[in-house]
């Protein structure tokens, strides 16, 4: 009998929808292209409220492109940015023929369906109880796009929603690998999405000075790991990956990405929202991972970081990566590719997991933006300029996912 | 002011369309919401708010239940509008 950890489980299939492209090709080539998805909002509460931000990393193709006019009018941009994300997942992976109570859904979001929360309060204010859409409450509920998807998927395994702020995402996939070790399905189709540039998400983020207030550069605003580097740039979106135990994949002569090879999680109790400054917990997330995954610290190779650009976060995740890989720390190379995409808080760590599977697999490493001067309290070798190429033979690498409430989740990714 | 049947029915088959993206020309008189056109009660509620709004007529929550066809709805927003 195999043990569960001999269960491996494998990624057959990649689909997102984000700030800077709408599907993976697009995404991945503009990262390797260093271009940034940040740009001013063009929404009237902008105006109408003085937002004190007034850019974000907004979707490069809208849903009404893709989807059909019911679809955009039946569910929440969160739902929506999922549903297209699955289609293309689904897609590239075949579009495998599973028993459908072997398959299962797990998208994590951060903050739910806000902008149909916001729009059905304004309806309720302006035009009465009456007026409130039927299907408000499906559309704003966080499990809205797991569900959504799982319809669409005929997927009866269990649809789940992991909601751990910037780390759901991450999260996501972490709950996934274990729906597959632990035999409740044979596929799983996991990440994050969020839709969250709204007025009240923005103006409650500026409230903590958590946000980049750089509007005359949005293209410069996002600058993890710079000295000059002042907040986070709100992005959007989602990425699903495929997830499948190693035989079902083999089985059916599936293309594997690579091997998503474990999770760590662990919670700082330290505070609602800073990070815990010597990195224990998120260190203790990424020793787990490294352990679950039966690797070494000297097997891991590059960390896609979760790097946001905030003066503290930043330092907090160093700190961490240095308490947990000491010496090793030199033999890492890291990007922070929130430099382009902005931050998309429940889909974020989903996003880098889809980038670090991509820098696996192609052996690639996207260069970080807008990193003129870095910190010198940062000794991490972060890539620059051109991407960097990763060598041949088995290699793994980490990515790390880290959310208001000290939440810590930290992927492994080995080469197949 | 009263509209006919016929510009009772192309307003009501629009609403449908946007609701739930069914063509306008599948709505027809005789045809059941919820049987042939397979319309569900959340999207009811959705159209006969719609309907009150573009038709200028008050449809009670208690008569939905009564509006099985296309014809049942033709016929109330109409007596409603006379």
């Amino acid at each position: 009998m195999t043990s569960l950890r001999d269960r491996r489980v494998v990624v057959t299939g990649l689909g997102a929808t984000t700030p800077v492209g709408g599907t993976v090709p697009q995404t991945w080539d503009a990262i390797l292209a260093g271009q940034s998805g940040a740009r001013p909002m063009e929404y009237d509460w902008v105006s109408k409220y003085e937002l004190p931000v007034t850019f974000a990393a907004t979707i490069k193709v809208p849903p009404i492109e893709v989807l059909t006019k019911v679809e955009t009018r039946r569910l929440d941009p969160s739902s929506q940015y999922a549903l297209i994300a699955s289609r293309e997942a689904w897609a590239d992976a075949g579009s495998p023929d599973v028993d459908p109570e072997r398959l299962g859904v797990v998208i994590g979001s951060g903050i739910g369906g806000v902008w149909t929360l916001l729009d059905q309060w304004d309806n309720l204010r302006e035009k009465g109880p009456r007026r409130v859409y039927p299907l408000a409450v499906p559309m704003l509920m966080p499990n809205g796009p797991a569900a959504a998807v799982s319809l669409e998927l005929g997927a009866r395994a269990g649809a789940h929603t992991p909601v751990s702020a910037c780390a759901s995402g991450a999260e996501g996939m972490g709950y996934a690998i274990e729906m597959i070790r632990t035999g409740r399905a044979d596929i799983v189709v996991a990440g994050g999405t969020e839709a969250a540039v709204h007025a009240l998400p923005i103006a409650g983020f500026a409230a903590m000075q958590a946000l980049s207030t750089r509007n005359d550069e949005p293209e410069l605003a996002s600058r993890p790991y710079d000295i000059d580097r002042d907040g986070f740039v709100l992005g959007e979106g989602s990425a699903l990956i495929v997830l499948e135990s190693e035989e079902h994949a083999r089985a059916r002569g599936a293309r594997v990405y690579a091997e998503l090879a474990s999770v760590g999680i662990s919670s700082d109790a330290h505070h609602i929202t800073a990070p815990e400054p010597e990195g224990a917990g998120a260190s203790r997330a990424m020793l787990a991972a490294i352990e679950r995954a039966d690797l070494d610290l000297r097997d891991i190779i590059h960390v896609n970081a979760h790097a946001t650009s905030t003066p503290v976060g930043d330092i907090a995740e160093y700190n961490a990566i240095k308490r947990a890989f000491g010496d090793f720390t030199d033999h890492l190379t890291v990007t922070a590719t929130k430099s382009m995409t902005g931050h998309l808080l429940g889909a974020a760590g989903a996003l880098e997991a889809v980038f670090t599977i991509l820098s696996v697999y192609h052996r690639t490493v996207p260069a970080t933006i807008n990193l003129d001067h870095q910190d010198p309290a940062i000794a991490l070798n972060v890539v620059t300029g051109e991407h960097q190429t990763l060598p041949a033979g088995d290699i793994a690498a980490l990515n790390n996912s880290f959310g208001f409430g000290g939440h810590n989740v930290a992927l492994a990714i080995r080469s197949i | 002011m009263a509209q006919s049947e016929q510009e009772i029915l192309a307003g009501l088959a629009d609403i449908v369309n946007e609701e739930t993206g069914l063509d306008t020309a599948s709505v027809e008189m005789d045809k059941s919401f919820t049987d042939d056109l397979d319309i569900d009660s959340l999207s009811m509620m959705t159209i006969v708010v719609n309907a009150e709004e573009k038709f200028g007529v008050r449809i009670p929550d208690s008569e939905v239940k009564n509006l099985k066809t296309v014809r049942d709805a033709v016929t109330f927003i109409g007596g409603a509008q006379s």
